[in-house]
């Protein structure tokens, strides 16, 4: 007969950098049911944003997840812009350059963050010290445009705060180019290597109709087959003016998620490259004198997936309502069917290859106690049993046994 | 100075907790450990257990639920046990002070040792701070 236990990970735990509880329902070694309990890094960014104004916002937002930080922002300006009448009608033709240049270097970033992290838990250390050998470059590019490496406060309703340098062209040039052999170092170690092969094919499979499902979004959607990306299907910034494609994948295994990861820090690359070229000269923000009331909406395809704000405006300074939905959100619910199924040993690999970002899209659960519903922690309970014997203590001292 | 007290200048072993903290800084403190920083060198490394650690790099803003939950870590670290503050979320809050999941700063939770500001520092001024840190400690201050 089989027996279910329950393997509590979390919520501070080597495995990842944030905290997240993990309750893995297991029988033997297979996972037969898994439980995902979050909010250890909300911080209410959705209130907060109602009581700044709207350039604040920018840089508020941005601190909502340290990896996808040009991501939030972007989604934010195009929501704001939205109601202002359409990125493409207010925003210089050169900020719309470097907001998609800025947007692929970090996708880039992101990637190689995934892959390092990625060959950390499946125990290829090499490959998470060469992945984050090689992002350096991609942050010294960051710390060259914009001053610093992560939070890159480039955002503004309207266009851009920073200009990209003549100067500073050829450089991220030079260093993408320096860039490439890293990408073709790790696209034939990940798809060559038998031991890799042997370790991610077949394991965690999303299907095509699970994802679907699931509602999932971006590159874990595009390896299950859903060829979805918010880039071709609602193009912002500079996109459309450059050519590029959308890497699908079929499997829906930790494997497709990867090569799709791969493959499309290649075509980060090609749209940088034809941006750097195609740059035009000109103005780099429009000036904006207030917000008119209404409503707007911002997708962007961040390294995750689609990132979703919503802004409501009644004509003051700042929003009246701001709301936010992160990739990781519908992402990390897929490993209800993604990680089930597995043993112990492939949890590890499969709740990570959705690049799962708890900062992001993180909830906070208010428990309603007007029903007469008590919540209790483990102190309580030892107090209750404490008491209970104390009550028997009185009892038979009052008996006089 | 005390052995452990000397003990603890060398190899430092570090536990890295997230108390609300929006993934930046807990990057760039795994970027230490890095090729290009390579903090390992120095004996430096992040270990998965708070049993063992030497020191305990907090970050974020201390949200409601992590509160109690770096309480009961800081409980467990053998002592002497260094508390560094990294970002400025934890060392000020940010600009998440007044929300409505945020409530007192870390140094009224548990005694600071170090506190790196930035947002995120970067990994030199992580590696500066801690220099300094065991710099102190061996003079005995």
């Amino acid at each position: 007969m089989s027996h279910k236990v329950i393997v509590p990970i979390g919520p501070y735990h080597p495995l990842q950098e944030e905290p997240e509880f993990f309750q893995l329902y297991v029988e033997g070694e297979k996972v037969v049911d898994i439980d995902i309990i979050i909010g250890y890094n909300h911080r209410g960014i959705e209130k907060l944003a109602e009581a700044k104004h709207y350039d604040q916002v920018a840089f508020l937002v941005e601190r909502i997840c340290g990896i996808c930080s040009s991501s939030h922002p972007n989604a934010y300006v195009l929501a704001v812009e939205d109601i202002l009448g359409g990125e493409f009608n207010m925003v210089p033709e050169r900020a719309l350059f470097i907001r998609t240049i800025i947007d692929e270097l970090q996708r880039i970033h992101s990637h190689l963050l995934w892959l390092g992290l990625a060959g950390h838990f499946i125990g290829y250390n090499t490959v998470w010290m060469w992945a984050w050998k090689y992002r350096e470059p991609v942050l010294d590019m960051f710390e060259m445009i914009t001053g610093n490496r992560n939070n890159y406060a480039m955002f503004k309703v309207g266009g851009v705060r920073r200009d990209i340098k003549a100067e500073d062209i050829p450089i991220v040039k030079k260093a993408l180019d320096e860039l490439m052999p890293a990408l073709d170092l790790f696209r034939g170690a990940v798809m060559d290597d038998p031991v890799i092969q042997a370790r991610l094919k077949g394991i965690g499979i999303l299907t095509k109709q699970q994802a679907i499902d699931w509602c999932v979004v971006g590159p874990t959607a595009r390896a299950s087959g859903l060829s979805m990306d918010v880039r071709r299907d609602e193009p912002y910034g500079a996109i459309d003016r450059v050519d590029w494609n959308v890497i699908v994948e079929q499997e829906g295994d930790v494997f497709a998620k990867t090569v799709v990861r791969i493959l499309e820090m290649y075509e980060s690359v090609r749209i940088i490259r034809q941006c750097l070229d195609k740059i035009p000269s000109g103005q780099i923000d429009a000036d904006v004198k207030e917000i008119p009331p209404g409503e707007g909406i911002g997708r962007v395809e961040a390294p995750r997936g689609e990132c979703f704000h919503y802004i409501k405006s009644d004509g003051t300074n700042r929003p009246v309502r701001h709301k936010i939905r992160a990739p990781s959100f519908m992402n990390v619910a897929s490993n209800k069917v993604a990680a089930v199924g597995g043993t112990i040993s492939d949890a590890t690999i499969t709740l990570a290859a959705v690049d799962p970002c708890y900062c992001c899209t993180e909830r906070v659960a208010v428990i309603n106690k007007s029903d007469n519903a008590k919540v209790m922690n483990g102190w309580d309970l030892i107090k209750l049993s404490q008491e209970k014997t104390k009550q028997l203590k009185d009892e038979i001292a009052r008996k006089g046994i | 100075m005390s052995v452990t007290l000397k003990a603890l200048t060398r190899s430092i072993w570090v536990f890295h907790v997230s108390a609300g903290s929006c993934n930046n800084c807990d990057i760039e403190i795994l970027d230490l450990l890095t090729p290009r920083f390579d903090a390992e060198r120095f004996g430096i490394q992040l270990i998965g257990s708070i049993r063992h650690a030497d020191a305990i790099l907090i970050t974020g803003a201390m949200n409601k639920k992590s509160v109690p939950r770096v309480k009961k870590l800081y409980e467990q670290a053998p002592k002497p046990c260094v508390v560094i503050a990294v970002g400025t979320c934890a060392l000020s809050q940010h600009m998440f002070r007044d929300s409505y999941n945020v409530e007192e700063t870390l140094d009224k939770i548990l005694p600071v040792d170090l506190y790196i500001p930035g947002c995120p520092p970067k990994p030199e001024a992580m590696i500066d701070g801690i220099v300094k840190l065991v710099t102190k400690l061996r003079q005995g201050t």
